[in-house]
């Protein structure tokens, strides 16, 4: 199976063209969505057998190129539609596929009834297609292909409701501002690629790969990491592009899960460990990436303790979390990376389609102001919620806690005590805010009509994959038991990826020595710490809510500056957006492009049409002109080659 | 003859029978032809028949010679070669050829050449066009490029009762004539100074020896005659006048199939010498007709308001972008080359089809302002016209893009950058004519005025050219690949 992968790429394909050429006329929702899921479950399948075809293998052989066609082919440029399969693809791909299967089914009851049902599963088997491009290519032209690809369905799918209203704009707006950013981050990726080509004079993986380090001088190397890392920046959020995500969430529930959690923005990280040799050699680099990461960790984690729409809180949560998973790369901590991104996508993706499942069941309502209570209306989503919370607060023996502490200890170990400190902060907050909105939904008393609101608890086509994914929030971390506790080689998720980032880990070198005793300590001081958070967030918002108003109105500034996000949106409105509207209004459009290109345009293809009328009176219709015109043509060329002779 | 010599010939024709799978696809296309002249002389309702007879036939010949497409061989003492390029050449003139059937079917019934002829004097063109592909001698490039080119004089003229048709198979006919005489001149000096008619030995050796001025004459007036074929200037005069008086469906294949056989002749009597220095001789030529043709051609389409003719005009330039590839002279340039001929093919007789399909019984509706408001009236129809534009002004990802690509790329390693600029500025200048039909088509203020009848037959010409057109856009590589083999 592992030589067919394309298979893998080509379902969700056959998927978005059925929906989305024939979607209108079938009608029938239920068909839309059974080839819809069935489509990316297909694909699943063919990334599942393939896994275990790669388990079977022995480990330092376990990477297979798959040759599908060939796309563009001149010169030293060759680029095809070729797949990569190593232990880091498939893990990505099983991550998307598999999640990705479990949204769409809770797609088709989250958005029955919908105008345009099947236009929205077109929509995501097209990601899904994009996605499965970006993590399978084994070159940088295909991965830039379903990068783009990604952030098209993501535009698409952000402004899926495009003529409703969003904050203080439309919906509309918010899509157009995650791609206008994206294509900052982009512009890098390319410029990142360009100087690929130029070093290496290729960008496919395989050739790559191996001369990383043998060919041109540090300086190249820190070029091309911060260019990918600026590529990364875009797609994943970071600091000073992260801006995008939050607005995304006017996206329908299921979108934001799956491509606004689980799987389109890690493809940042995806980008950066592919990569991971090139980052190896250029330090400064690195040490960008790990400080960006933190920072945004922190600072997303700070607005999110007092947001109040419920996919806010889990949307600069998601921020905060992606930066952990920078600092992991950041530090060298490659696979704990990796390994962050994949418990997040369970217990986040569970966390947003339980969201989903509440908005769905309070009639369109995000704000937990208005929530409270609904525990005894929506059990099931109550409790899978609950396992989310726990496990992204880091909670032994859930998954979160795993991937996170595994990251805080390299931190530690690589980076040192201040990367930990501000880490173990932004875990503590996280704990807060993730049970400030665990009780203020869940428990406590109704804050809603109850005469007049009727929360209902969600059909099983949603919450079945809540349970799915709530039992992988549970066990999913279960691979990654530190070596403190397994033994030497008994991360069994690290080992996994260990051949991938063999190369970078030979260039870093061993980490500084430390204790089993620190390593143990730290470990009960952030899970002690969290507990506290969560007791605290308990005590808050369950039996005193008045401590929350009280430090609000004691604290007015913070609490407002938090809230309004650090007015990072009208600091970039004043000091970009309006000088740009204005040059482009004033100098660019005005008298640049009016003026200038189009005198200039215009001038030109009003002299080429002069000419054209001209010429065409060369064609008299005489046939004996023709001929003389040509008779004058021989008799050019065969004197003009003579004299050459 | 002493005896070893006809020892000689009678085992090489031995073996050349043996083989006769190898060029199975000409004999059975002669046949076929036969077959359709005797069901056209018996059958009342031949002119049902013949049109499925022919695509059936036609088809036939195109998978057989995707089939054998590695079977290469010469036979017939040297006269005639099988597999490789010429069969991918022979693919595009049997299913070029086929899809001309499809979107003549009921377009002669409309315009009043209702003729069973017409599908036989199809079958004859494509014959030898074919035999041009498989050519390795000159005279067997004589004999398919007679039986082409005299083939398309009677199409052009097959609507008798109009002036316009008459006019364009005459001067087709006197100007095509006094280019093949050059050709026949030319090729008349080369044997003179080879003393043997064989491409690949009269093409290096001539230009081996040196100051060989007849051959190098001949070489030119060879050129020369291929030049008027392929329509490039300064010998492209006809091009316009024919197009637009020929009947529409004939067009189609003169413009996309006569092209590329013109061009096929000139690629197999330059590819022997490829990379040669000797070839730097006739390099320059080359590359001023490319320049010529291309900014001619895409200039004077500007000021034309009748569809046929900005499409003649746009045929003259592309023969200029494809010159650029033979003008590059190395293996991109050819593999650039033979991309582009498929993909330009397709283009045309999709464009070509839908011209047909809105043109009325009485010759009218060819006007691009005929096109104004298409978009909404037939929404289907302009979708597809607009994908052949942009794929004619060379835009991704459809094939026009990726031919131009090819070419250019030749074109800069060949040290020609100049031209390949030259070539980039004229396919902007000609984005201007091929986009005004898309603006107005969607743009256009008022109402459209054609009622054309969209027969099945014809959309199904266009969808399958449309979609050959985006599946070599969207697999360039693979097509590539496929040519670069041979």
């Amino acid at each position: 199976m592992i030589h067919y992968i394309y298979l893998s790429v080509v379902f969700p394909l056959l998927g978005f063209l059925i929906n989305g050429l024939l979607g209108r006329k079938i009608k029938n929702e239920k068909l839309i969505g059974t080839i819809g899921s069935g489509s990316i479950f297909l694909a699943f399948i063919v990334i599942l057998v393939s896994f275990f075809e790669l388990l079977a293998m022995p480990a330092d052989s376990r990477s297979v190129t798959v040759p599908f066609f060939t796309w563009m082919n001149t010169g030293e440029l060759n680029v095809g539609f070729s797949y990569h399969v190593d232990q880091l693809s498939i893990v990505m791909s099983l991550i998307v596929t598999g999640i990705g299967f479990l949204i769409h089914v809770y797609s088709i009851g989250y958005m029955h009834g919908d105008r345009a049902f099947w236009k929205f599963f077109a929509y995501l088997n097209l990601f899904i297609f994009a996605m499965m491009n970006l993590v399978l290519a084994d070159n940088f032209v295909l991965l830039f292909l379903g990068w783009e690809g990604v952030g098209l369905c993501s535009y698409l799918l952000i402004g899926y409701y495009y003529d409703r209203d969003f904050e203080k704009g439309t919906v509309a707006d918010a899509s157009k501002k995650a791609f206008i950013t994206n294509r900052i981050g982009d512009f890098g990726f390319l410029v990142a690629m360009f100087l690929i080509f130029l070093t290496f004079d290729s960008l496919n993986f395989a050739s790559v790969m191996p001369q990383i380090g043998k060919v041109g001088d540090v300086g190249i190397y820190e070029l091309i990491a911060i260019f990918l890392f600026i590529g990364a920046i875009g797609k994943s959020a970071q600091i000073p592009l992260y801006v995008w995500l939050p607005d995304a969430m006017a996206g329908p529930t299921p979108v934001s899960a799956l491509i606004h959690a689980a799987t389109m923005v890690t493809a940042g990280v995806y980008l950066v460990a592919r990569c991971a040799a090139i980052f190896a050699l250029a330090a400064t680099a690195m040490m960008t990436v790990a400080v960006i990461g933190l920072l945004t960790a922190f600072f997303a984690a700070t607005i999110g303790i007092v947001q109040n729409d419920i996919k806010k809180v889990l949307a600069y949560s998601t921020v905060s979390q992606l930066g952990y998973m920078f600092l992991a790369l950041g530090v060298g901590a490659f696979s704990a990376g990796i390994f962050h991104v994949m418990t997040h996508a369970f217990f986040k993706a569970l966390l947003f389609l339980g969201a989903g499942s509440v908005i769905h069941g309070m009639h369109e309502k995000q704000d937990i102001r208005h929530y409270g209570g609904l525990q005894k209306y929506m059990p099931k989503t109550f409790l899978t919620f609950l396992i989310g919370a726990i496990a992204i607060a880091g909670i032994p023996p859930f998954s979160g806690f795993f991937s996170k502490d595994e990251i805080l200890w390299d931190a530690y170990a690589n980076g040192g005590l201040l990367f930990w400190i501000i880490g173990v902060i932004t875990a503590l907050m996280t704990a807060f805010y993730m049970f400030r909105l665990v009780n203020m939904t869940f428990l406590g008393k109704p804050r809603f009509d109850e005469h007049h609101t009727h929360p209902h608890e969600s059909p099983s086509v949603m919450t079945v994959p809540l349970m799915v994914l709530a039992v992988l929030s549970v066990i999913g971390g279960l691979i990654g038991i530190p070596e403190v506790f397994s033994g030497e080689g008994g991360n069994v998720f690290k080992s996994w990826l260990a051949p991938v980032f063999a190369d970078a880990n030979l260039i870093l070198g061993p980490h500084g020595a430390h204790s089993h005793f620190e390593e143990i300590l730290l470990m009960v001081l952030s899970v002690a710490g969290a507990a506290g958070a969560i007791y605290l967030a308990r005590h808050i918002y369950l039996n005193s809510p008045a401590i929350a108003t009280n430090t609000a109105a004691k604290f007015k500034g913070i609490y407002n500056l938090l809230l309004n996000k650090y007015f990072v949106d009208e600091v970039y409105q004043k000091t970009i957006i309006t000088p740009t509207v204005k040059l482009s209004e004033k100098f660019l459009w005005k008298q640049a492009d009016n003026k200038l290109i189009d005198g200039t345009v215009n001038g030109v293809a009003k002299i080429i049409t002069i000419i054209a009328d001209h010429f065409r009176k060369f064609q008299t219709g005489v046939a004996q002109i023709y001929a003389v015109v040509m008779m004058v043509g021989i008799v050019i060329t065969i004197f003009w080659i003579m004299s050459r002779l | 003859m002493d005896s070893t010599a006809i020892n000689n010939f009678n085992s090489d024709l031995a073996v050349s029978l043996s083989a006769f799978w190898s060029y199975f696809p000409i004999v059975f296309l002669a046949g076929v032809i036969l077959i359709s002249i005797a069901i056209e002389m018996y059958s009342k309702s031949s002119k049902k028949i013949l049109p499925w007879f022919t695509v059936t036939a036609l088809l036939a010949c195109a998978y057989y010679s995707l089939l054998t497409v590695t079977d290469t061989g010469v036979y017939f003492s040297g006269m005639f070669a099988t597999g490789g390029l010429t069969n991918i050449f022979n693919f595009i003139f049997t299913f070029g050829g086929a899809i001309v059937v499809l979107l003549s079917v009921d377009y002669i019934k409309k315009s009043g050449i209702y003729y069973g002829e017409f599908y036989i004097l199809l079958q004859s063109a494509v014959l030898g066009m074919m035999m041009i592909a498989g050519a390795k001698d000159m005279i067997m490039i004589f004999i398919g490029l007679e039986q082409m080119s005299i083939t398309f004089y009677v199409m052009a003229g097959l609507n008798r009762k109009r002036a316009s048709s008459n006019e364009a198979a005459l001067k087709y006919f006197l100007l095509g004539a006094f280019a093949t005489g050059f050709i026949v001149y030319g090729i008349g000096l080369m044997y003179g100074t080879a003393g043997t008619l064989n491409i690949d030995f009269v093409f290096s050796n001539i230009f081996a020896a040196e100051k060989n001025l007849p051959g190098i004459i001949g070489i030119l007036l060879f050129l020369v005659g291929f030049s008027f074929k392929i329509g490039a200037v300064p010998f492209h005069m006809w091009v316009p006048d024919v197009y637009q008086g020929a009947p529409t469906s004939s067009t189609a294949l003169m413009a996309t199939g006569g092209k590329v056989a013109a061009f096929t002749a000139l690629i197999l009597a330059f590819r022997p010498v490829l990379g040669t220095e000797t070839l730097a001789v006739i390099t320059p030529v080359l590359a001023v007709f490319a320049l010529l043709s291309m900014f001619y051609g895409s200039i004077v389409a500007i000021a034309q308001t009748d569809i046929k003719r900005m499409l003649a005009y746009s045929s003259i330039a592309n023969a200029g972008y494809m010159l650029i590839g033979l003008a590059a002279g190395n293996d991109y340039g050819i593999e650039g080359v033979v991309y582009y001929l498929a993909a330009y093919s397709f283009m045309n007789l999709g464009a070509f089809g839908i011209v047909a399909l809105i043109e009325s019984a009485d010759e009218k509706n060819l006007l691009i302002s005929d096109y104004n408001g298409l978009g909404t009236k037939y929404p289907v129809l302009a979708a597809l016209l607009s994908l052949f534009m942009f794929a004619l002004s060379g835009i991704p990802p459809f094939a026009g893009f990726f031919g131009k690509y090819y070419i250019f790329i030749a074109a800069i390693e060949s040290n020609l950058t100049w031209l390949a600029i030259a070539g980039v500025i004229a396919s902007v200048i000609s984005v201007y004519f091929y986009l005004r039909i898309v603006v107005l088509m969607y743009f256009g203020k008022g109402e459209s005025q054609v009622t054309p009848e969209i027969t099945n037959a014809s959309l199904i010409g266009i969808v399958i050219s449309a979609l050959l057109v985006i599946v070599m856009g969207v697999f360039p590589g693979s097509v590539i690949n496929l040519i670069s083999n041979f």
